[in-house]
């Protein structure tokens, strides 16, 4: 390890409300590994966005090969030879790997033609493929590629642009055993040549494996620094946690009795080889916990029936709900509120009256005909029960601030009667006093005999708001906690899993 | 029911109404409004069935073409099988609902675009029309008189003259073709069903974000059913008024072009080809607008081979000049907002990296 060609010192990024980086300095060296760890949320991605360019921060400085910088633009870290592998990777599955390889940078041939010289691509193209051992030739079409085969070509990508350091977001996440060895085989390979990997896993067992040093994020500040011989587990997991929850449970006014939902040997669609029980009992507030991929969301879509089961049953206060169809779970009371309120949650350009009695409108009609007057008035009840910010109910839902769409989002079901209510992140990107809103009423709903199943990835929510937590990972339930057992230690444990799964995910092309 | 984009189209009604009356006094004959309001009434009517399936982000390209064979279908029906025309209306308007219906179920259940499923549609109802006919024009003939159906569909009918005698005027009065009353009928239909009614909303809800409206609980497919059902059997019914009003079909050329009217229409009255937006007062007024500009095209000595250019340039021009009002308003919303929580909301986050 010579000098570091990178370097930031004392960075500092703070949206409204949080501080998301505070006085982070991190040095990366030429072929170094290093391991970034940390909870959802302790300011990971801000971290890259800073050195993507993307994000300027607020105070520190920026120093590449020796050049001291404010910020980076997107042409700065270009320059410098940061590259990045995302999680939702940017390729065109139309086209073949060498065109993905070098988009908008095509050579050609034909003169004033300006044909793309396809031969020399793919010429161009292959030694990089051979020298990180791919399975697939330079004119495969991407649309044939399994995800792990498509991260190669994004990596094949960074190489061609001559990347000193190539940012891994959650790189094997989705990726089967054999396809994680290979690329850490990658990771080691592109080490041998020179370029510097940032390794961003919740897998600490394989950032246990790769690191050469891992920095630790907590609530936007390291934590620590763990040199290779000190990497491990236990030091990882401690350095993450850390931090004192604070004590803000309230708990159930009476204890949770009689089953409200039950889940049977549901199998979804991306984890088919899975099965899930789950119980949730009147009263109570369950939350769901595991890592970003582990398929809650998925089960959550197949519960309201958004998407089918591949088997398994759903039941509501002992009566069978009707797979695979939403209307069906919503005459059992039985509401999601989903995770992406924009997309999926709220009509943005409507008004906020009309967002509310959108899922029950018949109730608000006379014959065919909706009457304004009962929406408005249910409208205007939902906005003080809830504490809705909003002068004036006609106002379209898309110009509240996020805390307020989602009491919108809320105010829809809560009208209904709920018997149990699925919640999907219900709490991402709200300010803080609205996220305090909303874990009250969850509670006021729990205690009128509602069952809450949160689905959550931030951990002092789910720490600090549920009675009990279910922890999925990679499809399946790997544990339940009771209060006693609540620990950050224990959820982080039962969300990484045990180690020795067998491989699920399907395998394609290889 | 009526919008801010209403009155604008309105106004440009009346501005580009007083400009063709001052060149040319002939548009203000009681004769012309008497015809043009006739074809307003026939064309208003397929603009306001197209606009129930723009609404949900869909098209209907075989509108026109359901007018040529169900037009041919229904005369057949009278002339040569000796139904009467109360059940021949009634089966037309059946069949351009089961076209509806297996437009739709194509549409929402199979997923197939609404773009290719109109267009074969076309292409399948203008060929067996001039199979069924062979190619041949069909008409009632001289002597054939159904006084009641024709009166009902072609007849015009001094609705203003008492009024005008009760104040004292006796000059001549316009006679208002049954057409337009046709057309006001379905108009408020019509707009009671898109802005005040249940399937409305959800029609609006469906065009604006299908995924928000299906985890709302909303049946998206049906609904989206229910959209061409009524635009095809809207678009029987006016088959049934248009083989009234010409008394017969060649059924290469009749309706040609008609879905294109209509579709113009909607979206001059404010409708987005996207879905979720638009108003029914719209697509009448862009109706009018349209045939208008026909007028125009005949009263200023137009060659009447630049109709389609006149026609086509000023839907180009109000759509653009509509979408950069739209924007600037927009964005001077958004600033103002902005300037509102200044202070509150410093930074935005990039989008990138999402």
């Amino acid at each position: 390890m010579t000098n570091p060609f990178l370097d930031l010192v004392g960075i500092r990024k703070s949206y409204p409300g949080v501080v998301a980086l505070n006085a982070v300095s991190l040095s990366v060296c030429p072929g170094e590994v290093i391991g970034l760890v940390g909870e959802n949320g302790a300011g990971k991605s801000t971290l890259m966005k800073v050195l993507g360019g993307v994000v300027a921060p607020d105070a520190g400085i920026i120093r590449t090969d020796g050049v001291e910088r404010q910020a980076l633009t997107v042409h700065d870290a270009m320059a410098t030879g940061i590259a990045f592998v995302h999680q939702e990777l940017n390729l065109f599955e139309n086209l073949d790997v060498a065109a993905n390889v070098f988009i908008g940078r095509e050579m050609l041939a034909g003169g004033f033609l300006k044909l793309v010289d396809t031969r020399a691509l793919r010429r161009r193209v292959q030694p990089f493929l051979d020298r990180l051992g791919c399975d697939f030739a330079a004119d495969v079409m991407v649309e044939t590629l399994s995800l792990a085969q498509r991260q190669l070509v994004e990596i094949v990508k960074a190489l061609s642009l001559e990347a000193r350091l190539v940012i891994m977001d959650e790189p094997t996440s989705s990726l089967t055993i054999t396809e994680t060895e290979r690329l850490l085989r990658v990771i080691a390979a592109l080490k041998a040549d020179g370029v510097s990997t940032i390794f961003i896993s919740h897998r600490l067992g394989e950032v246990e494996r790769c690191a050469d040093r891992v920095v630790v994020l907590r609530d936007g500040s390291v934590a620590g620094e763990l040199g290779r011989e000190q990497v491990n587990h236990a030091a990882m997991i401690r350095l993450m946690v850390g931090r004192e929850l604070k004590g803000s449970y309230t708990p159930p006014a009476r204890p949770p009795s009689g089953e409200a939902l039950q889940v049977r040997d549901a199998r979804t669609l991306t984890y088919p080889a899975k099965t899930v029980n789950l119980d949730v009992r009147q009263g109570e507030i369950l939350g769901l916990a595991g890592l970003v991929g582990s398929g809650r969301t998925e089960l959550a879509r197949a519960l309201f029936g958004i998407d089918r089961l591949v088997d398994g049953s759903v039941w509501v206060a002992g009566a069978p709900v009707a797979a695979g169809r939403p209307r069906s779970a919503i005459e059992h009371g039985l509401y999601l509120v989903p995770e992406d309120r924009k997309r999926a949650g709220l009509l943005l350009d409507v008004s906020v009256a009309q967002n509310i009695s959108l899922p029950n409108l018949r109730a608000y009609a006379r014959g065919m005909l909706v009457a304004v007057g009962a929406e408005q008035k249910n409208a205007e009840r939902q906005k003080k029960s809830l504490g809705i910010r909003v002068p004036d109910v006609g106002t379209a839902a898309g110009v509240l601030s996020g805390g307020n769409q989602q009491k919108v989002v809320l105010a829809k079901w809560l009208s209904m009667n709920p018997r149990v209510i699925v919640l999907d992140e219900p709490t991402r990107g709200i300010d803080v006093g609205s996220k305090n809103d909303i874990y009250g009423l969850l509670r006021e709903l729990a205690d009128a005999g509602v069952a809450i199943l949160m689905i959550s990835s931030d951990m002092e929510e789910v720490i600090g708001v549920c009675d009990r937590i279910a922890v999925m990972h990679e499809g399946g339930i790997s544990g339940i906690l009771d209060r006693p057992a609540f620990s950050e230690h224990n959820v982080l444990r039962l969300s990484v899993g045990a180690p020795s799964l067998p491989e699920f995910a399907t395998e394609t092309g290889s | 029911m009526i919008f801010k984009k209403d009155i604008g189209l309105l106004v440009l009604i009346l501005v580009v109404g007083t400009v063709v009356a001052i060149i040319n006094p002939r548009f203000l004959l009681i004769g012309n409004i008497s015809n043009t309001a006739n074809q307003v009434g026939l064309f208003g009517i397929l603009a306001i069935a197209q606009a129930f399936v723009i609404l949900t982000g869909g098209i209907e390209l075989s509108v026109g073409a359901i007018v040529a064979l169900l037009g041919v279908v229904f005369i057949d029906l009278i002339v040569n099988h000796n139904v009467h025309w109360g059940l021949a209306v009634l089966i037309v308007v059946g069949a351009g609902m089961l076209m509806g219906l297996i437009h739709g179920a194509l549409v929402a259940k199979l997923g197939m675009q609404p773009f290719v499923v109109t267009l074969c549609a076309l292409l399948i109802y203008r060929g067996t029309a001039r199979y069924y006919t062979e190619d041949a024009t069909v008409g009632f003939g001289f002597g054939a008189s159904f006084p009641t159906l024709e009166w009902l569909t072609a007849g015009r009918s001094e609705l203003f003259g008492p009024l005008a005698r009760l104040v004292g005027y006796d000059g001549p009065t316009i006679a208002v073709p049954h057409t337009l009353i046709a057309l006001a009928v379905v108009t408020v239909l019509a707009g009671v069903v898109l802005h005040r009614s249940v399937l409305g909303r959800y029609l609006f809800a469906i065009g604006k974000n299908e995924e928000a409206a299906r985890y709302s609980g909303i049946a998206t497919g049906r609904i989206t059913i229910v959209a061409y059902v009524i635009c095809c059997g809207l678009a029987a019914l006016d088959a049934i008024v248009l083989a009234m009003y010409t008394r017969s079909i060649a059924p290469a050329v009749h309706g040609n072009f008609y879905e294109l009217y209509a579709i113009a229409a909607a979206v001059l009255g404010g409708f987005s080809l996207r879905g979720g937006e638009g108003s029914i007062v719209g697509v009448v007024l862009g109706t009018i607008l349209l045939q208008v500009l026909q007028n125009l095209v005949n009263l200023l000595g137009i060659p009447s081979s630049l109709n389609f250019a006149v026609m086509g340039s000023v839907i180009l021009v109000g759509v653009l000049a509509d979408q950069q009002f739209t924007r600037y308003r927009k964005r001077s919303i958004a600033q103002a907002s902005r300037q509102r929580s200044a202070g509150r909301q410093p930074s935005r986050l990039p989008r990138v990296f999402r």
